[in-house]
């Protein structure tokens, strides 16, 4: 089987976010770059199918400029064989769909996060889906593969629902799927080695442009009640806040 | 600019977020179609009218009880073509927004989510999109055509603007390939009110220091109506279902009110929270970071304020 998972470049979960260029450019000044924490889940997954069912190889793909190189490496790190890195920049969903889309010929099982956690969009799985042509399912918490079947639970509204589609198809993955994984000396070495392939994007036009990026307005100064008062907090919250 | 709505059901009703997706095409101006799939009853689709719908569509086939994302993609694709609609809109869930997408590559359309504010169309289609989980905003233009477009909570008040919806039964061929994932079971938390679309929400961390503490906040929770969630941490050690993890990698709300009891406030839970409208914090700890998130904080014990607050929340009544 080949598996195919995508991954996003993406600033570490306790970055403080900031714009410079009149709020047109992030600003990656003290930022550290990481895998997409739910991207991480689904490449724990591709590697524990590997090791699980003979034949398997796991080819990791990223969208991003050359500064994403040291990210790809640490998913080959992780237990990936090959990786393929599309040359441009990810403005949006519709453009990484493409592209993914584009490089995925020959893939049984294409595993990717929920959402990257830049963006947010949370739907590049289901547009690669739509390209090709096969079943996609998200935020999926369970895969297991019997032959070309697969049976995932997926998580809904308060609840989750057990699916169950045929190879091949487009998953996006969050926890308990697996646990992650760090990698260790030997696969470090090993990675350096292992091939990454560099193509150029195809041109596609963009459907969507990003003209500029926003700060929240700065929150007010926090009020402090007394312990030994709640009945002022709850009469705030009614009178005040009006949220009671 | 004509607008079709994609209206969800859910056990036999309307979501309340899709109310949200009727008033927010009704504020674009324009004629408001609504599409609902599956068994419901009428009076649940009439009363779309309210919230400004003039027409609605009703896919009334037994097959769609089921939210077959392909399926629900399909029918809203060719009833994007029927009804000359420009723009789609949908209120974000687990199922909308995989249908919305897939609706906008069937359509050669413009997609975005996330969407927390009317468009702006003074030059272009522009709308505020909510990214970095919560911690910046983008303006993105959306350029083609046909728009899809898929709303975070709160991005428009359901408010009744009266007037009246014509419901008109509506069906779309479908094939084996729409169906190609089959559900097989569904698990629902019965009773509880959901955590995504809570109005309010109680939250607990490891300040309540075990799981066999958690009634004091369910007492609370009981006592506003609210959704009960947690920290990371304490879904880490099973003290609480994986489904109540509130935080970046968890689920994120939007609450009118959101309480958090014994949880410092790390930067990945404010960003599951950042949203809320009024956020107080319960913490021993004056140092806690998540007082500086927060509109109103006390410094206190969980055991010692979590049965005086609900006292107080219940004598409120």
């Amino acid at each position: 089987m080949k598996i195919l998972v995508c991954i996003s470049h993406v600033p570490d979960t306790t970055s403080k976010i900031n714009f410079t260029d009149g709020g047109t450019k992030f600003d990656t000044n003290g930022v550290q770059f990481i895998i997409g924490p739910y991207d991480d889940y689904a490449l724990a997954r591709a590697i524990e199918l590997k090791e699980s069912i003979a034949g398997t190889t796991v080819t990791v793909l990223n969208v991003g400029l050359g500064d994403t190189e040291p990210t790809i490496r640490k998913a080959l790190a992780i237990g990936a064989d090959d990786a393929i890195r599309v040359n441009a920049e990810p403005t949006d969903s519709f453009f990484v769909a493409s592209q993914i889309a584009a490089n995925a010929q020959g893939y049984d099982l294409i595993l990717m996060g929920r959402e990257s956690i830049d963006y947010n969009g949370g739907v590049v799985h289901a547009m690669v889906g739509e390209m090709l042509g096969m079943p996609s399912l998200s935020p999926v918490m369970k895969l297991d593969i019997e032959g070309t079947k697969v049976k995932m639970s997926r998580e809904i509204e308060g609840g989750k629902e057990s699916v169950e589609a045929n190879l091949p198809l487009v998953a996006g993955c969050q926890e308990p799927i697996a646990e992650w994984k760090i990698p260790n000396m030997r696969g470090i070495m090993s990675a350096r080695t292992k091939p990454l392939k560099v193509v150029e994007a195809t041109s596609s036009d963009k459907s969507v442009i990003t003209q500029k990026y926003e700060l929240p307005a700065p929150k007010g100064a926090v009020k402090m009640i007394s312990a030994d008062n709640v009945a002022e907090l709850v009469n705030l919250l009614k009178t005040e806040a009006k949220v009671l | 600019m004509a607008v079709l709505v994609f209206v969800e059901v859910g056990e036999g009703k309307v979501r309340k977020s899709s109310l949200e997706a009727v008033a927010y095409a009704h504020l674009m101006g324009g004629g408001v179609t609504a599409i609902a799939l599956g068994t419901v009853a009428a009076s649940e689709l009439e009363s779309l009218g309210k919230y400004g719908a003039q027409k609605v569509l009703h896919v009334a086939d037994s097959k769609l009880d089921q939210p077959v994302i392909q399926a629900y993609a399909s029918v809203l694709a060719k009833a994007m073509q029927d009804e000359n609609a420009d723009v789609l809109v949908l209120a974000n869930s687990s199922l909308a927004t995989p249908v919305g997408a897939k609706v906008a590559i069937k359509a050669k359309g413009s997609f975005a989510s996330n969407v927390v504010e009317l468009p702006s169309t003074t030059s272009g289609f522009v709308v505020k999109r909510s990214i970095y989980t919560g911690k910046a905003f983008s303006m993105v233009e959306m350029k083609n055509q046909k728009k899809v477009i898929v709303l975070k909570k709160n991005a428009a008040e359901a408010k009744e603007v009266g007037g009246t919806a014509q419901i008109v039964p509506y069906s779309v061929a479908l094939s084996d390939v729409d169906f190609a994932t089959k559900i097989t079971a569904t698990e629902k938390a019965s009773g509880d009110i959901l955590l995504p679309e809570a109005e309010i929400v109680v939250s607990g961390g490891r300040g309540l220091k075990g799981p066999e503490h958690w009634g004091i906040l369910e007492d609370l929770a009981k006592a506003l109506h609210a959704a009960t969630g947690c920290s990371k941490p304490v879904s880490d050690m099973n003290w609480r279902p994986h489904h109540e993890h509130v935080g970046q990698t968890g689920v994120k709300v939007a609450p009118q009110l959101y309480i958090a009891i014994g949880i410092s406030g790390a930067i990945q839970h404010l960003a599951g929270v950042n949203s809320s409208k009024c956020i107080v914090v319960i913490n021993k700890d004056p140092e806690a970071p998540f007082f500086k998130a927060a509109d109103y904080g006390i410094v206190g014990d969980a055991f010692d304020v979590l049965p005086k607050l609900t006292e107080a929340v219940k004598s409120m009544k």
